[in-house]
């Protein structure tokens, strides 16, 4: 075995360690987030519940704890860790495709329109009976990155110009959305509307679970095909094509998954920021920038990181849940600070 | 193996900026492309490794037309190196060398040893061995286009293609750039400003005006006063160097 096999099986170990870990601590805190609440059930019965549900086990336990852990607190927690990793994935993709440290998942309009999308139906009524909340800001989201890709292809098409048409629409979005709420909502409707776009997992099911962990899982599948275009992506556009990369195939079909992924987790439980930005750059100090382990990391990272702000937001203030991204944004702003300082210093 | 362009023209938007341009390399040998800036020498070395698509004419490797290859293909075949381009991710001169043989590697194939012997030669070449494990950003800007041909070399190719590798260099730098490709057993095409270094280190010499093939052959045949007048606008005086026996240009001011 020669010095560099040496190395790398040195590095396979450690980062098979640091995999195990991350796996058995999201495992964690799932377990503590089905724990953990107004009512506190025991980890053993927490256990029992699940095992009671899963393989029909007959452990005694009380029926309202069954349905606590069954109904409420499991489905909410894998909801949150599916969204988490969704999340943080996307920015992975985006901060490499676009060569932008800065870029996160709503940086390509998709949360202004969901939120546009959201308002439409419950504050204007549009498509009333027939369309949810959800399928409204999954439309609006759709729509929005839709009309961001119009404007970019037309516009050249670089990272650069992306990022400026989402910014662009992000801006019409809003200001769509704050004039309907100003103009058409009552003091009740706008409290409900804000609630939602700082995000929530309060009403999460198992519905949604069947959704978000599938839409999560096939979105991680189709990223990884793709490890080796993203790595290429390093040194630009030209530089990838060079290396033998169809960019422009690469770039629809992971710009596709990224938008996708986004707008069934904000259709499911509102804009929660500032995972996508700062999970991928924590991701990266920790395993480095290839993206064969980057990818992994996000998705571990952002899960057990956002799993952990719903605890947080649970118990934080007693008797009242705070928006999940208020719990992100403050202890994402800080991290988002150090990034922007770090990117200032080696530019 | 051989470069041979025949009657590519190509433009952006409505503007043409190739013209119907032909030349041939033949193999092993390096081409040197010159012309003043915007004459379309980036925009004929992304043409040849089909970065960009010909809006006609035909353009061979070998004997294969490159319309006909798939984006892999080529790339296992055609190293192209950019004018500076650069990153922000921290990535060392090994990761960046690695990247070279993306092109070779299926989407299950793990890293073969085959890939290290590559990088290795690769980092031997351009003398970078030694600083495998240095991170990009600490690297000087010569030091940088090393390994950016250390990259293209660890794509195994036949064919090298370099736009202006030399430009912000200090002059050594140059220099041990371009002896390094002079004595890489590939076809070369490399896009230069220096006429005296394209002189020194080039085989044969294609003089290239708003797009147009101006003068073609070999140095001292192409190199002469009236052509440098009428494309540079630049008054010279030419001698055949009694150091290196090529020729040697010497500007003289009004």
């Amino acid at each position: 075995m020669n010095a560099a096999t040496g190395e790398r099986y040195g590095r396979w170990w450690a980062l098979s360690v640091l995999a195990t870990a991350a796996i058995l601590l999201l495992g964690l805190a799932i377990s503590l987030a089905v724990s953990i609440g107004e009512i506190s059930i025991p980890l053993l019965t927490t256990a029992e519940a699940v095992s009671n549900r899963l393989f029909g086990t007959a452990f005694d336990i009380s029926r309202i704890h069954q349905g606590i852990v069954w109904d409420y607190r499991l489905s909410r927690a894998l909801v949150a860790a599916s969204a988490g990793a969704s999340l943080a994935l996307c920015g992975t993709i985006l901060q490499a495709l676009l060569r932008n440290p800065l870029a996160e998942p709503y940086v390509l309009g998709i949360s202004a329109g969901a939120s546009t999308g959201a308002v439409c139906i419950t504050i204007l009524g549009v498509g009333y009976g027939v369309l949810g909340l959800s399928s409204g800001a999954f439309i609006g989201a759709v729509v929005a990155f839709g009309l961001v890709g119009i404007l970019a292809v037309s516009a050249g098409g670089s990272g650069d110009r992306i990022i400026l048409c989402g910014v662009a629409a992000s801006q019409l979005f809003n200001a769509l959305t704050s004039y309907i709420v100003t103009t058409s909502a009552n003091a009740e409707q706008a409290r409900g509307v804000l609630f939602w776009l700082l995000g929530s997992f309060s009403g999460v099911r198992w519905p949604d679970v069947y959704l978000s962990v599938p839409v999560t899982l096939a979105g991680f599948v189709i990223c990884l095909c793709h490890v080796r275009a993203l790595d290429a992506f390093v040194f630009g556009v030209d530089a990838a094509t060079s290396l033998g990369i169809a960019v422009r195939r690469v770039q629809i079909v992971l710009l596709g998954t990224t938008a996708l992924m986004t707008a069934s987790v904000v259709s499911m439980v509102g804009s929660i920021g500032f995972v996508g930005l700062v999970i991928p750059h924590a991701a990266r100090f920790l395993v480095g920038p290839s993206h064969g382990r980057l990818l992994p990391a996000t998705a571990l990272g952002g899960a057990i990181f956002m799993v952990a702000a719903d605890i947080v937001s649970r118990i934080i203030i007693p008797q009242q849940i705070l928006p999940i991204g208020v719990v992100t944004a403050l202890f994402g702003a800080p991290a988002f600070a150090v990034i922007l300082y770090r990117v200032r210093r080696n530019s | 193996m051989s470069i041979a362009v025949d009657q590519v023209s190509f433009s952006a938007g409505n503007t043409l900026i190739i013209d119907g341009i032909s030349l041939d390399v033949s193999p092993g040998k390096v081409l040197g492309l010159l012309g003043p800036n915007g004459s379309g020498k980036s925009s004929l070395l992304r043409l040849i490794c089909r970065l960009r698509k010909a809006s006609s004419g035909i353009i061979r490797l070998g004997d294969q037309d490159v319309a006909a290859l798939s984006r892999a293909e080529i790339a296992r075949r055609v190293g192209f190196v950019e004018q500076q381009s650069t990153t922000e991710t921290q990535l060392t001169v090994a990761d960046v060398v690695r990247l070279g043989r993306t092109p070779h590697r299926g989407l299950l194939s793990p890293w073969s040893s085959e890939d290290d012997a590559a990088v290795a030669l690769a980092l031997t070449r351009v003398d970078m061995q030694k600083r495998a494990s240095q991170l990009w950003q600490t690297l000087s800007g010569g030091e940088r286009q090393r390994v950016h041909i250390a990259r293209a070399l660890a794509q195994s190719p036949s064919e090298l293609l370099l736009d202006e590798p030399t430009n912000h260099l200090d002059i050594q730098h140059q220099l041990e750039i371009l002896s390094l490709v002079a004595k890489l057993d590939m076809t070369c095409i490399i896009a230069l400003h220096d006429l005296n270094l394209a002189a020194m280190f080039c085989d044969s010499l294609v003089v290239l005006q708003a797009g147009r093939v101006v003068a073609a052959g070999a140095p001292e045949e192409v190199l002469t006063e009236d052509l440098i007048a009428a494309v540079f606008g630049v008054r010279a005086h030419i001698a055949k160097s009694d150091i290196h026996g090529r020729c040697n240009i010497q500007y003289l001011m009004a």
